[in-house]
């Protein structure tokens, strides 16, 4: 990638926020129908005590909805890969969940789960999982036949070859799986909590934005959007990082178990 | 070592990969099977590996009970390492299955690198070597718990013929060395005929034995212009071209 190509994400973006200001200012657009940026500056560093506060409690239920997809995800791969039985009583349901939009079940789970903190992590587990559930179960499906055949003649326990091959085989795409995950559970933490708010809860970036909506401070529910967006980029790229230096550590990864000749 | 009788193996409806062989691979045998693709080499290879059970007839082995864990080396026409484990620790993999722990299996394990020419590369990466010298790790892979068998599956079908060339002098040299009984996958006349002790020429569809030729070919000197390899691929060629069907 060339310099120029490196910079020029950066100065688009700052020229498109220029151009946005300028029009604002030009044609003299209300605040309160579309604030420029710098007024939505202005108004996260005015609000920036309430903002990160409501940032953190957001975090809280994306991490914990998180370390819940992958253990879940992980754990149901696992089950799946070990039993056809076990797969064909469990893949439907996943599927179920996943396509059933977490905003219907939401409310129900908090009905169910009087614990708010709790009943918002299980909803934003539920958008996340899966992608977790696919990517392992497919990698632990996807261990090369010959070194399976391998670990045969050697007479390798199914602790061994799970332990052995299959795990680290499908390592790769677990990471993939959670890459995604991490990004959903952002998502599914918002409309959690933005479910939970009709019921009194206050907490989280999904708050401060109804709030600000009723209100009509209309900057700072810009503020708390980009924040969300920028909380939802560095998820993504951490874990991406996260990934890459496994994989590194793990040699080629298991997607090229195969080696070649 | 082993006698195979009338073993039969179908697969699915019709499919005869394997009809009524009979054979026998003499301990300390260099056995050569070589067809074309489809002739059931392969399923021939999985049924002396005890990965796959004939349909009909019998495999009966020497002494009576069939090799266990550790007692074949299998390589693959893939090198098949894993990708996040050394070269020593691939090579390992097979004591480690039986529950052995790779300190005390060092020496053993750099000696066997070492023999087949890769000393020096104990802690590269799989994807930091050439496809030749995969192959060899796979063969020291094969080789490190002893095995009373060495089953190979066109293991350099996929390499450059001066890599290909190499493992085939390798490999010759460390079979006289050790002893050890190879069965040797492949579709090539020349690697057949250099190689092997003997020639067990297969026909396709449904998988037959269609002739035995035993190598008249010296152990020492330079195999390659010896007259006599050229007349042993001369006899290969026409046996071939006598039990192939149009």
């Amino acid at each position: 990638m060339s310099r120029a190509e490196r910079y020029a994400p950066v100065v688009f973006g700052l020229a498109a926020l220029a151009l946005w200001q300028g029009l604002v200012i030009g044609l003299r657009v209300k605040p309160y129908v579309l604030p420029g940026p710098a007024a939505i500056v202005a108004a996260f560093w005015a609000d920036r005590g309430s903002l990160l506060l409501s940032l953190v409690s957001t975090l809280a239920v994306t991490g914990a909805a998180l370390l819940a997809a992958a253990l879940l995800g992980m754990a149901l791969a696992l089950a799946m890969a070990a039993s056809r039985l076990a797969r064909a009583a469990i893949q439907p349901w996943a599927v179920v969940l996943q396509v059933t939009p977490v905003v219907a079940i939401a409310p129900l789970i908090i009905i169910w789960v009087h614990q708010q903190f709790a009943a918002m992590v299980v909803c934003a587990t539920i958008v996340a999982f899966f992608p977790v559930l696919s990517n392992t179960a497919a990698g632990l499906a996807a261990t090369p036949p010959e070194l399976a055949d391998l670990f045969r003649l050697n007479g390798a326990s199914r602790w061994q070859t799970l332990a052995l091959l299959r795990l680290p085989s499908a390592l790769p795409f677990f990471l993939a799986g959670l890459r995604i995950a991490g990004t959903l559970a952002l998502v599914g933490a918002v409309v959690a909590e933005f479910v939970a708010s009709s019921g009194g809860f206050a907490g989280g970036l999904a708050g401060r934005i109804l709030e600000a909506g009723y209100r009509l401070e209309i900057p700072r529910m810009f503020a708390a959007l980009t924040l969300l967006a920028l909380t939802g980029i560095v998820i993504y790229a951490a874990l991406g990082a996260v990934e890459r230096g496994m994989l590194r550590r793990f040699g080629a990864g298991g997607r090229d178990a195969r080696g070649g000749a | 070592m082993v006698r195979l009788e009338r073993v039969t193996r179908r697969f699915g409806a019709g499919t005869v990969a394997l009809a009524g062989i009979d054979a026998a691979i003499g301990r300390g045998e260099f056995v050569a099977l070589l067809g074309p693709s489809g002739c059931g080499k392969s399923t021939l290879l999985r049924l002396l590996a005890g990965l796959d059970a004939p349909d009909a007839g019998l495999l009966a082995w020497e002494g009576g009970a069939a090799p266990g864990a550790g007692e074949i080396g299998f390589v693959f026409q893939d090198a098949t390492l894993l990708p996040w484990a050394s070269a020593a620790r691939n090579v390992h993999l097979p004591l480690r299955l039986a529950g052995r722990r790779f300190e005390g299996d060092a020496a053993l394990v750099h000696g066997l690198l070492a023999r087949l020419g890769l000393a020096g590369f104990e802690d590269a990466k799989p994807a930091a070597l050439s496809g030749g010298m995969r192959m060899r790790v796979a063969i020291a892979r094969a080789l490190v718990s002893r095995p009373r068998l060495l089953l190979m599956d066109e293991p350099f079908a996929a390499l450059d013929e001066f890599t290909r060339n190499r493992l085939q002098d390798d490999l010759l040299a460390l079979w006289r060395e050790t002893g050890s009984t190879i069965v040797f996958v492949t579709h090539s006349i020349y690697e057949a005929a250099y190689l092997a002790s003997r020639i067990v020429v297969m026909t396709p569809r449904p998988g037959r034995i269609a002739a035995e030729i035993a190598s008249p070919l010296a152990a020492g000197g330079d195999r390659r212009t010896d007259p006599a390899y050229a007349a042993l691929v001369r006899e290969v060629t026409q046996t071939l071209r006598a039990v192939m069907p149009a």
